[in-house]
């Protein structure tokens, strides 16, 4: 199979042996092990838990670990290149800072009331707020999402729908108490309004999340606020 | 805040739009049948309070929605932000409020 691999100082072309069952990460990871060990990527469970090996694929990003060539390779060959909308720190891996530095914008730390002297806060799954959070708490920051976003592309500032996603579970959570400054942090210029609800997060999230259903909800909760006189 | 209130005014005056846009151009194919003349809008309009309240809430929706729309695409496509954009934008806002209400006015008086 033919591999093209977008590196830092240019394009390179290797030749990979396909395999049953094999992985876009597998072929990564051939190449650096077999043919040129100066190869960057970045990968650590290999079992779509952490996040960390997603690439472009096929002028796609996906979580490469999971992604098996036979579902993305075109005519025996494959692209691959580092995630879009992050820099590049070298070839395949990103400087994913500026990724989390949004999450931290958003207010994307949980602040509980309670302390660890008093009981457990007992949540029915089957609340409204329960369910919302069930439907995004699966993320693994692995920003495909972000990558895939034509408004990270066009605003830089723009939260991004990883971030915004995780508001979103925050919100919803019954333990929270910081959700008033929470709104305010995701209602500005870079926040949930900047989205133009094209879906590429939706359709391109590795863990079948929907990041447009929760920016669609923090759009909302932010007019509620508003109208209300609380943002 | 200002965000919020921007595309809150943007939701409601898009309600208000399909509404209007929906009437007019049902009011353009029924009026084009057996042709169409000047004298006969008019006579339609003139003195007309009814269209001249339809028309004033149709310019006064799109004076408030286009311009937060081209907010976003000057901002997106042309990167400009910052307070000469808003500048321009109530400059363009006042624009539209104001050729269209000259308009309406003209078919009513």
């Amino acid at each position: 199979m033919r591999v093209l691999v977008k590196r830092s100082s240019a394009v390179q072309e290797f030749e990979v042996p396909r395999h049953p069952s094999q992985t876009v990460l597998d072929v990564v990871t051939y190449i650096q092990r077999k043919l040129d060990p100066t190869l960057a990527y970045r990968y650590a469970c290999r079992v779509g838990m952490c996040g960390s090996c997603a690439m472009t694929v096929n002028g796609v990003p996906r979580w490469t670990c999971r992604t098996h060539v036979d579902k993305v390779a075109h005519d025996d060959s494959l692209q691959i290149g580092p995630l879009k909308n992050l820099p590049v720190i070298r070839d395949l891996v990103t400087d994913m800072r500026e990724f989390f530095n949004k999450w931290a914008r958003a207010k994307g730390q949980f602040e509980g009331a309670r302390t660890r002297h008093d009981d457990f806060e007992e949540i029915s799954p089957e609340t409204r707020n329960r369910e919302a959070v069930d439907a995004g708490i699966e993320c693994i920051g692995c920003a495909v999402c972000y990558s895939a976003c034509d408004v990270v592309a066009a605003n830089p500032a723009y939260l991004g729908p990883a971030a915004l996603n995780r508001a979103w579970t925050l919100l919803n959570d019954v333990r929270e108490k910081e959700n008033s400054e929470r709104l305010r942090a995701v209602a500005g210029d870079a926040g949930c309004h900047a989205c133009h609800t094209h879906m590429d997060c939706t359709e391109r999230c590795p863990k079948h999340l929907s990041p447009t259903a929760a920016i669609a909800g923090l759009k909302r909760a932010t007019a509620r606020a508003a109208l209300k006189g609380e943002l | 805040m200002t965000q919020t209130v921007l595309w809150l005014a943007q939701r409601v005056t898009a309600a208000i739009l399909a509404v209007c846009v929906a009437v007019h151009l049902a009011t353009i194919i029924y009026a084009v049948q057996g042709g169409l003349t000047a004298a006969e809008i008019l006579g339609r309009t003139r003195g007309s309070t009814s269209w001249l309240v339809f028309y004033s809430v149709f310019v006064a929706a799109a004076a408030i929605h286009a311009p937060i729309g081209l907010r976003t695409v000057l901002g997106e496509w042309l990167k400009w932000r910052g307070v000469w954009r808003e500048v321009f934008l109530v400059f363009f806002a006042c624009t539209l409020l104001w050729f269209g209400l000259q308009a309406v006015i003209g078919v009513f008086a």
